[in-house]
């Protein structure tokens, strides 16, 4: 009994921490609508600079008390100028963009982020020193409870209550509030919206560097942080309900307490409780604990523009360089031929999450569960039946489909964010199957042996193979665009109460689009396997879900060639980095940047943009 | 502020990158003019491990240095090709095909996490092309999954558990607990620890296990879990953070007061220096005194090294060098760079460990080297941990017969 | 009289307590065309929502030709024959006019999962008729993002007549209209209503709109009808001269 309060003690230790990651992010959010991937980063950074003030420089001469807990603020307000900066120089010029793109700009932050630690500190795991005041522990109940796991349980609940006067009883925060429910508003009260955009970056980073900083005495610091945090964090907010900061602190807690509890029945829960709780709530509570349904969008919101195919020219253009490319392929070498043939599922990866996500209007976090479910139904099928590859591909598809079809079915009734992060935790969860399911998947030691029938061994064979199915898969679904279903897609999209006004039944066509692109998905994930000769849990992590994300929003998710031109630039920059310098993840965070801020429209929005502006000029 | 620490590690880092653009961006043309280089592919979740996998990296620069200075393999010197998978093992099967096709090397090595070990190894098979696994430390790389064209270098799962399992099996304690990262690694070093030590002691048993998931561990909650079973011994799997994280908490809060300790790798420097003074005392674990270990090899060897990186070698960087060495000598005596010269060359092939503690064989019987590890106890001295009354524990001893091992591994 | 196209009994809807819509009961014949007035917040969005299933009523039918349509979705009742315009016009911003039109084709065919044949190859010719009806014809391959707002009324108008319909139901088909507009409109859809016989439902803020065209009219205040008849009748009524204060509006 004594052992059960004091893992419920542990319970709200951890909620503590993980809501003050929270509470900067639910804020952010609420105010600017900025998916703000770069959460986890400034964490990181938090932990880091406080390591850094409090064991070097003069504070650490200092030492003792004010040593350390200035160290601690001093790393929190770093952080949140930094937060600030970032805002001004990036996130601002990017807020009229589509919505999730500024996404692509602090994914792009992230990958900059853990090369510059990386430099800047170096490899090795930092470990802080104990808190002064706060070393040791305190006898609770017979156990050794530590004091400084009291003193943040503590800590939790006072940002809160400071939190809720800084809203409630100052004009800066009844101006955010304001701001959260409706920023036309603010704007008409004469208030400086950027201003107030960049104080939310300040308050929002800052919580994030002190979560950091606080986790000084208690944890490693280590350049894992960041993605280790950002998720969790991610997942507390959409429990709680984006914007809610009492919700995000009810989440953590029920996070926490779960969690500690979860643990003593099963061990092996660990890699998949926090998203079975979102699932849960997000299916019964679709706007999250204390979420509220947002309102309409706002009067200003621009409709998407008239998908079209890419200009003549460019069409012909592209045509061109693929006959090219067929034609010059026995010339080229095996690498190049590994290489194309992976572009080409990339391209089909990407487009099938376009589908859903500019026609449909549906974004998901989640994509690589169909990827995955692909590649892993054409394995089981060769290692438990023998069966062969072409089985597996023809296969493939219908299995992928009818995942899509389950985690579909509870998926597409949500929206916006909410829709997409229940699909990373339907996504994760069926990571956690092939991860842990080991007798029938091998668990994360994979499927080996996953090779293509005899004939399409040969590098060339399987690179025209690749490129055959993929370009069948783009073309089934462009077609789909263009054809009566896409046209249904895109008008549940733009007026769900209009389209209910002629007949259509927005749910199914979700649904069926959702499953339509799963199929394609689970397509692209088998030809990879066979590709790849193996199968592993990463096929459906959240990496290869980001990957395809990325690419989607770098090409332009309003136009139809955008996940093609997508894919090829984010992949082919990937590997060109990747193999010229160790920091690839720095440069490709800045090249993302630089196409993020030239190019909000995506790189075949620009392309367009920029035919048609030749086009009037001669005109 | 300073970043004292990161400019002591200065020169270290400039020197590995530097090794690094030697290596794999500019491709020495001083190297090429001498005499036609034999390229190695190195494949390694770089990024990902950072802090494990740039002591390798120094540790088989230093390694192919010597040989080449030694006059190479029949004249020709030794060249490495670096590449990053990021931790992904299909990246890590892609740039195996680049390497293979555009980087034209001889043969594959490297691999850290187990998957993308199984991944390259696979691979290997299919392409019949020679794959010198370094560190993942999987069973299946040798038994269940093993290959004609795959071996294995460092000591496995199976060969650490057991080489705890003799000491664990002298100690009094009877109820057992265990804590893992849960993934492969650390469910099977669990199982191994588990049915080693039944058959050694009947009389122990199991009261409860924690896997907490790897990277991510919630280290109070983990320790109290533990505490809860009332075990007398601990058997612990996790590392680098989570075994940082997990000491903190467990120290504060008396886990280990009075209980006895055995854990995998921690004597290893990676995971014992960040530990610093929160070093507990009296683990029995596996690893590499690197400071106490005098024998003339090992004192040149390290000496060489910190000489060339202004940092001492950590147990990868032994890992990397022993793999270079051993490749070196394989190809001595395959006398070519056609595959199947080297795969029956590597075969029983003999090598001088950097550990001086003499030679390693590469058996033939399931391509796993011999290679040992260090077992002893932790010691807080001062304000860091290090390893006391050890020993070397020599991989051949530590290794299942032939028959169990004919019964695991697929008959070619 | 035959069986009254539309038939409402007794609904009541309440938000929060307030009675938006009181115990209303009305119906209409086939082919008459119908106005339904009352001040702001009398209720009568609301009632219209209940009509065609946007809203579910906490009490009382709608029947359509006898057929009790009560609690179906919209697609539902517009699959039965009713069509419907919205106060603040919804159509679709990513598509032209034509698509637009077509859409509503599409679905009235049910050909909406349609995956492989181009949407701009079917019932083309019947979308330009359907635009030529409503005076679009000229602005088909203008995206609908880009209308004035009388000619999206006309979209929606166009839209909902690809079915077909029995019954139209019109909330405030003319707001936001120039006044000269205003009377083309009601003038157009009076005459196709007429040819087809399809009975109009409207509400209507503009008396001149209301009693120009209406053959019936009925006003709603605080959720209750409190008059119904002839325009002249109605407009004689104390009471609705009452509620509209001073009557200036007629």
């Amino acid at each position: 009994m004594e052992a059960l309060a004091v893992q419920a003690l542990n319970g709200l230790a951890s909620a503590s921490s993980l809501f003050l990651v929270a509470s900067g992010l639910t804020v952010i959010f609420g105010v600017s609508r900025i998916v703000n991937f770069a959460h986890g980063s400034l964490y990181m950074l938090g932990a880091y600079l406080a390591w850094t003030f409090v064991s070097h420089g003069p504070l650490a001469e200092l030492g003792g008390f004010w040593g350390f807990w200035g160290g601690v603020l001093l790393a929190a307000l770093a952080v949140g100028a930094l937060g600030a900066v970032l805002e001004m120089t990036v996130l601002r010029r990017i807020y009229h963009a589509p919505e999730l793109f500024q996404l692509l700009a602090t994914f792009a932050l992230v990958l900059v982020v853990q090369d510059v630690a990386l430099l800047l500190w170096g490899a090795d795991d930092k470990f802080g020193p104990r808190a002064p005041l706060l070393r040791g522990s305190v006898e609770i109940l017979g156990l050794r409870f530590p004091r400084y796991e009291l003193f943040l349980i503590a800590v939790g609940p006072v940002v809160l209550g400071l939190l809720w006067l800084l809203f409630h009883r100052t004009r800066f925060g009844i101006l955010l509030r304001a701001a959260t429910q409706d920023r036309e508003m603010v704007s008409a009260l004469g208030v400086d919206q950027r201003l107030l955009f960049t104080a939310v970056f300040f308050l929002g980073a800052a919580l994030a560097g002190l979560g950091g900083a606080l986790q000084l005495p208690r944890e490693a610091v280590t350049l894992h942080m960041d993605m280790a945090i950002i998720v969790e964090a991610f997942v507390v907010v959409v429990i709680g309900g984006l914007g809610s900061l009492p919700g995000a602190f009810l989440a953590a807690l029920l996070i926490g307490e779960l969690h500690a509890f979860g643990i003593l029945v099963f061990p092996r829960i660990t890699l998949v409780l926090v998203f079975l709780v979102m699932a849960v709530v997000l299916v019964l509570r679709p706007h999250g604990l204390l979420g509220r349904a947002p309102g309409a969008p706002p009067a200003g919101e621009q409709s998407p523009p008239l998908p079209r195919p890419l200009p003549r020219g460019l069409a012909l253009a592209a045509a061109g360089a693929l006959a090219g490319l067929l034609l010059a392929a026995p010339f080229l070498g095996d690498y190049p031929l590994i290489l194309l043939a992976d572009f080409a599922v990339f391209i089909l990866f990407a487009a099938s999450l376009h589908f859903i996500m500019g026609p449909g209007g549906m974004a998901s976090f989640g994509h690589a569960a169909y990827f995955g479910a692909g590649a892993y139904a054409a394995a089981l099928l060769l290692r438990h039946l023998a069966a062969p590859m072409e089985a597996g591909l023809l296969l493939a598809p219908f299995a992928a489909g009818l995942v899509g079809l389950l985690f579909g079915w509870f998926c597409v009734r949500l929206s916006g964010v909410y829709a997409a992060m229940l699909t990373l935790a339907f996504a994760q969860i069926a990571w956690s199957v092939a991860f842990q399911w080991v007798e029938v998947t091998g668990g994360d030691n994979g499927i080996l042996g996953v090779w293509p029938s005899e004939w399409a061994r040969g590098r060339l064979a399987f690179f025209y193979l690749s490129v055959l199915l993929c370009g069948a898969g783009v073309l089934l679904l462009r077609r789909a665009i263009f054809a009566p279903f896409g046209l249904a897609l895109r008008a549940q999209r733009d007026s769900p109460l209009r389209a209910e006004a002629i007949g259509i039944d927005g749910f199914r066509i979700r649904w069926l689009a959702f499953a339509y692109a799963a199929a394609f998905a689970g397509l692209a994930g088998a030809l990879f396997a066979f590709g790849k000769g193996s199968v592993f849990p990463t096929y459906l992590g959240i990496p290869r879900s980001v990957d395809a994300l990325l690419m989607v929003l770098l090409g332009g998710v309003q136009t139809v060639s955008g996940p093609i031109l997508g894919a090829i630039a984010y992949a082919g920059l990937q590997e060109q980095l990747a193999r010229l310098t160790e920091l690839w993840r720095l440069l490709l965070g800045l090249v993302i940047l630089a196409l993020v801020l030239f190019f909000p429209r995506g790189l075949a929005g620009a392309l367009a943009h920029w035919h048609d502006g030749r086009r009037e000029r001669r005109a | 502020m300073t970043f004292s620490q990161t400019a002591a590690r200065g020169p270290g880092r400039r020197l590995l990158l530097a090794g690094i653009a030697a290596g794999a961006i500019a491709r020495p043309a001083v190297l090429r003019a001498q005499a036609n280089p034999i390229r190695i592919g190195e494949i390694n979740s770089y990024t990902a491990q950072p802090a494990f996998l740039g002591p390798y990296r120094n540790g088989w620069l230093l390694a192919q240095e010597q040989v080449n200075a030694a006059g190479g393999i029949g004249g020709r010197p030794l060249e490495t090709v670096f590449r990053d998978d990021a931790g992904r093992p299909e990246d890590a099967v892609r740039l195996a095909g680049e390497l293979l096709n555009a980087e034209r090397v001889a043969l594959l090595a490297g691999g850290y996490l187990s998957h993308v070990g199984l991944a390259l190894a696979d691979f290997a098979r299919q392409n019949r092309r020679l794959y010198a696994a370094s560190e993942p430390l999987t069973d299946a790389l040798v038994w269940s999954k093993g290959n004609r064209y795959t071996f294995r270098l460092r000591p496995s799962t199976y060969m650490q558990a057991a080489m705890l399992v003799e000491e664990a099996a002298k100690l009094p304690a009877k109820r057992w607990a265990t804590v893992a990262p849960n993934y492969e690694y650390g469910q099977s070093a669990v199982k191994w620890f588990r049915e080693l030590l039944k058959e050694k002691r009947p009389d122990v048993e199991f009261v409860g296990e924690q896997f907490p998931a790897l990277g991510r561990i919630d280290a109070g909650s983990t320790v109290q879990a533990l505490e809860r079973m009332k075990p007398e011994g601990i058997f612990n799997v996790t590392f680098s953070t989570d075994l940082l994280n997990f000491v903190r908490q467990g120290n504060t809060r008396g886990l280990f007061d009075g209980r006895s300790v055995v854990s995998m790798l921690s004597g290893e420097p990676e995971y014992l220096e960040p530990l610093g003074e929160e070093c507990p005392d009296g683990w029995i674990v596996t690893g590499y005194p690197r400071d106490d270990l005098d024998n003339p090899t090992h004192t040149a060897l390290r000496d060489a090294y910190r000489a060339k990186f202004g940092d001492l070698p950590r147990c990868g960087s032994i890992v990397g060098y022993d793999t270079v060495q051993a490749i070196a000598a394989m190809l001595r005596k395959a006398a070519s760079t056609e595959t199947e010269a080297m795969v029956d060359a590597f075969k029983g092939i003999r090598y001088q460990t950097g550990y001086g503690t003499g030679e390693v064989e590469f058996r033939a019987l399931d391509h796993q080297a011999t290679l040992g590890a260090f077992v002893g106890r932790t010691k807080l001295e001062g304000r860091r941990g290090r390893m006391v009354d050890w020993r070397y524990a020599d991989g051949a001893s530590y290794l299942p017969g032939p028959e169990q091992v004919r019964a695991w591994r697929p008959q070619e | 009289m035959s069986t009254p196209i539309l038939e409402a009994e007794g609904l009541v809807k309440a938000w929060g307590g307030v009675r938006a819509v009181d115990g209303v009961s009305f119906s209409l014949a086939p082919g008459e065309m119908l106005a339904l007035i009352g001040p702001n917040g009398a209720g009568k969005s609301t009632c219209f929502n209940m009509l065609n299933g946007q809203v579910r009523p906490d009490a009382g039918r709608v029947r359509l030709a006898g057929q009790d349509i009560t609690g179906l979705p919209p697609r539902a009742v517009w699959r039965l024959g009713v069509g419907r315009t919205f106060q603040v016009t919804a159509t679709f911003g990513s598509m032209s006019v034509r698509e637009n039109v077509r859409l509503a084709l599409l679905s009235h065919h049910r050909r909406l999962l349609g995956l492989w044949r181009p949407a701009s190859h079917l019932h083309t010719a019947e979308a330009e008729a359907l635009l030529e009806r409503v005076g679009m014809a000229a602005q088909a391959d203008r995206p609908c993002a880009v209308l004035a707002y009388g000619d999206l009324k006309r979209l929606e108008l166009a839209m909902a007549l690809a079915h077909a319909p029995r019954l139209l139901l019109m909330d405030e088909p003319t707001a936001g209209m120039a006044p000269a507009e205003r009377g083309a409109l009601m003038q157009q859809t009076a005459a196709i209503a007429r040819e087809a016989g399809i009975a109009v439902l409207f509400t209507e803020h503009d008396m001149d709109v209301v009693f120009g065209h209406a053959q019936r009219v009925l006003v709603l205040e605080r959720g209750r009808l409190i008059a119904g008849g002839a325009p002249e009748a109605v407009r004689a009524d104390p009471r609705v001269r009452q509620v509209y204060l001073g009557g200036g509006h007629f």
